[in-house]
């Protein structure tokens, strides 16, 4: 195994020489069919990177990017675990830049937020950041200035574990999901604001008017908005490669391939199956995870997961990455020899959103309906979750008289202490979800009545037990608050930019974060600093996320240990919703009681901040 | 529909409309305190506090303009015809907006403007459908007037798009206006716009040509294709009839108050 890993980087190394300058790809993002024939394990511990504006094609066409070391994607970045390293970022734009290492447990002034936890790179200046990370897996890394990510600014990021990898493998390769706009992102974002629909051409018509009669059109919502943009405007790419650029990769029949997936767009959500090849998902948002077997999976934004595919067959298979909205998708190579193209499928009819997605589905809580028998005989087959191992200890004398306020199933036997704010009713607010639910054993719109396996989010368990495991003491509601018919999208109805004081957590606590969606769309939602165990009934092997999906109508919650000091983004990862307003900042106060915490950020202080010029 | 009925409706509207501008008047508390600061202490407190509100108003706070010919069409009214424009404008938040409204008519029989305004509105977005409008409105032609204007204009359910405005002009006369249209999708692009127009008048304005009472209405439909979003040419067809003293009036001046035009025309945004 390892000698054909050296082998093939060896391979990989010769061929980019030969072929010169390879194009404008970093040597793992070109296809087999220009020499990578594998992942190159380029480890180190000093990175520079250089952010400009650069032209490149995509699809054929001519664009400008603004990116990394002059790549769509981004260099691979590549070290390992608790490994102190420095990443020089120079900012050759005009205008101010960062980088946020998504998912990584750094200190919170190295986080690369500006105006949260640095002021940003300004132009012709170079920043350094430092840090080493407790963790391994694959992550990612983008800009967090203006909309610069939806125009190229992101990358991979692999951390190598200090020991030996529990996941086995003979060949990798990373694959970073995108969708490309030769728009100006700007004034993308103004024809939202606009006509929201703009970029919808699934809208109802007089043969397909569901959404014009009936509830629907009473509350002025379509169920037809499965996304604000679309293929209409974007060509959607793997490490830059559109269905008709072939990223294609290789394999040997036999051979276990790891592929390590990355959600990269800024406002795609994939639907990722390998037709004809079981996909074994070993890790999720870079934690191992049990494996576990699947056909298809719906990824949102910014999450990653890397699964293991094993061919047997000499042919090609599809990597395929379908929009939600089933306006596009792109599909990837992965064949016996270098540039094989795999049959592109059809794209499959669109789906259509139910009342479910807005919060009202009074069919599915049939089994749950017991305001008034806070007795016994819940019907958990009904609720989809029958077969579940309810593991959390203390859940034996669950109070069924409070599971008729709130649907979630795996929640503490005692109500915890609740900070809610009140849901501001105003302009930016359509809809507010009657009867949230859980929706953990869905695998996601659209793919509910797809004939093979799906993955869903209570199919997920941590590989390692859950470092914490504490009872939370108190539980944060969050609302997802939206008027599509605006474009406005918040927090608790109230935009970022009119926040009135930011979330606190006390450092050292055990927080539950319940979070309502009360829109008609999934949001991926992500916390900087701090994972998300997801309370998904896997008791003290609960998944830990970095991003979480909620879908339309869905109420979920996560356990968060707060153990990092400091000012942390927490926003919607679909970039045009963030910039609409949908994000908040956690702010994890140091607690008196902790005294010789291991706090990094002490020591790093500059003493001279406060009387700096 | 009687000269007391509407100013009852009209004065009923104006009403109803004054506790939501007052509403509007609250302005939010003033905060200086940061909303986070944890940061200052690595990088100063001076380059943190310019970063912060970047990130603050970055996130939410976002104005940008709209500019769209609903009708920009030629109406076959006889003769070389008439030329209708039909505008708005506007710039702001997404609570905040300045609107500008234009609407006119020239006919290329007589090569004159007939029909010609212009407003000025300030627009507040009052609950998620809704906004409140107020400002003024300027007749180029006829004869200059000025009125004040007060109106609502947003989405009632099932999709109906609503503008209705009253006016007082400086002479003391109370007028109004209600537009409602509707979008049917044959397809992605093929649009069928059935639109509906009805003025009212609270008196008799005989330099003008009207009467009192409901004055006229014009229903209509067109049909668009949409070779962009943004960029839809339409054919269609419109009744214009007026009623009572308004089509007396225009009858005395040897005109038609019930007819039936054609119309060819652009419906375009940016």
């Amino acid at each position: 195994m390892t000698f054909d890993r050296r082998r093939f980087l060896q391979t990989s190394l010769g061929s980019a020489a030969a072929l010169g300058a390879g194009g404008l790809f970093p040597a793992w993002a070109r296809p087999a069919s220009m020499g990578n024939l594998g992942l190159p394990a380029l480890t180190g511990t000093d990175f520079d990177l250089t952010v400009s504006k650069f032209p490149l094609r995509i699809d054929g066409r001519d664009t400008m990017a603004t990116g990394i070391n002059g790549t769509v994607p981004a260099p691979l970045i590549r070290f390992r675990e608790d490994t102190p390293i420095r990443l020089n970022v120079r900012n050759d734009l005009d205008v101010d830049t960062s980088i946020h290492w998504h998912g990584l447990l750094v200190p919170f002034h190295m986080d690369g937020v500006p105006g949260v936890s640095f002021p940003g790179i300004k132009p012709r200046s170079t920043f350094t950041y430092e840090f080493s990370t407790p963790q391994n897996g694959t992550y990612w890394y983008h800009s967090h200035s203006g909309l610069q990510e939806q125009v190229g600014h992101y990358g991979p990021l692999i951390i190598d574990p200090k020991g030996t990898d529990p996941v086995a493998y003979d060949r990798e390769y990373v694959l970073v999901l995108g969708d490309w706009t030769y728009m100006n992102p700007h004034h993308l974002f103004a024809k939202l604001k606009k006509n929201a629909e703009s970029l919808n051409f699934n809208q109802p018509t007089v043969s397909n008017p569901k959404g014009l009669t009936g509830m629907w059109g009473s509350m002025r919502m379509s169920p037809n908005d499965l996304a604000d943009v679309t293929g209409e405007t974007y060509t959607y790419v793997i490490n830059g490669h559109s269905t008709a650029d072939n990223f294609n990769m290789v394999f040997k029949p036999g051979e276990r391939v790891r592929l390590r997936i990355i959600n990269a767009a800024a406002m795609t959500l994939f639907n990722v199956r390998m037709p004809g090849l079981p996909m074994t998902v070993v890790q999720a948002d870079g934690l191992n995870v049990r494996p576990i077997e699947t056909d298809e999976f719906q990824m949102g934004v910014a999450e990653t997961y890397d699964v293991i595919v094993q061919p047997t067959e000499d042919k090609p298979f599809a990597f395929v990455a379908e929009s939600i909205d089933r306006s596009g998708q792109v599909v990837a190579t992965l064949g016996p020899r270098p540039g094989m193209r795999a049959p592109e499928p059809r794209l499959r009819p669109v789906p259509v959103l139910t009342m479910t997605d807005m919060g009202m589905d009074h069919s599915a809580m049939s089994g749950m309906d017991h305001g008034n028998d806070a007795g016994s005989d819940i019907d958990h087959a009904a609720m989809g979750h029958g077969d579940m191992n309810r593991g959390n200890t203390g859940q034996a004398g669950m109070d069924h008289g409070t599971m008729s306020h709130g649907p979630d199933p795996f929640g503490p036997s005692v109500q915890l202490p609740r900070v809610e704010a009140n849901l501001e009713q105003g302009p930016g607010v359509v809809n507010v979800a009657a009867m949230p639910m859980s929706r953990l054993d869905e695998p996601g719109i659209g793919l509910e009545d797809v004939p093979h396996r799906t993955l869903t989010y209570a199919d997920l368990r941590s590989l390692e037990p859950n470092p914490d495991t504490r009872m939370p003491a108190r539980e944060v509601i969050v609302h997802m608050t939206s008027n599509m018919e605006r474009y406005m999208w918040s927090f608790d109805g109230v935009k970022f930019s009119e926040i009135t004081k930011p979330i606190t957590f006390m450092e050292g606590e055990r927080v539950r974060l319940t979070l309502v969606n009360n829109t008609m769309m999934p949001h991926p939602i992500h916390l900087h600093g701090m994972f998300f165990d997801l309370v998904n009934g896997g008791g003290d092997h609960m998944p830990r996320k970095h991003t979480v999906v909620v879908k339309p109508g869905e109420k979920l919650s996560t356990d968060i240990s707060a153990e990092h000091v400091g000012d942390w983004a927490f926003h919607c990862h679909l970039i045009y919703h963030m910039h609409a307003g949908m994000m908040q900042v956690v702010t994890v106060k140091p607690n008196p009681l902790i005294e010789n915490s291991d706090r990094i950020d002490a020591a790093m202080a500059r003493p001279d901040a406060e009387t700096a010029p | 529909m009687s000269g007391g009925t509407v100013k009852a409706v009209l004065f009923g509207l104006g009403a109803s409309v004054l506790p939501i501008l007052a509403y509007a008047q609250d302005m939010k508390p003033s905060d200086d305190e940061k909303l986070w600061s944890m940061a200052d202490r690595y990088w100063g407190e001076e380059a943190m506090a310019d970063a912060r509100e970047d990130v603050l108003s970055g996130n939410g706070d976002f104005k940008t303009y709209m500019v769209m010919f609903d009708r920009l069409e030629w109406q076959d009214t006889g003769g070389d015809g008439t030329l209708l424009w039909d505008f708005q404008g506007w710039y702001g938040g997404d609570i905040d907006k300045l609107f500008i409204k234009s609407e006119g008519e020239v006919s290329l029989e007589e090569d004159e403007i007939e029909d010609a305004e212009i407003q000025a509105l300030w627009s507040r977005a009052v609950s998620p459908f809704w906004d409140v409008q107020a400002g003024v409105r300027y007749d180029l032609e006829p004869k200059g007037r000025t009125h004040a204007v007060v109106g609502i204009q947003g989405l009632a359910p099932y999709w109906f798009e609503v503008d209705t405005a009253a006016f007082l002009s400086t002479d003391g006369d109370l007028s109004a206006r209600i537009e409602a249209e509707y979008e049917l999708r044959f397809s992605q692009r093929l649009v069928l716009q059935p639109r509906i127009e009805a003025n009212l008048s609270a008196q008799d304005i005989p330099e003008l040509g009207i009467g009192s009472g409901l004055t006229g209405i014009e229903p209509g439909v067109r049909l668009q294709y949409e070779i962009r979003r943004t960029f839809a040419p339409y054919v269609g067809v419109e009744w214009q009839k007026q009623f009572g003293d308004t089509a007396a009036f225009t009858r005395a001046a040897g005109e038609d108050p019930d007819k039936i035009v054609g119309v060819i025309g652009l419906r375009t945004w940016f």
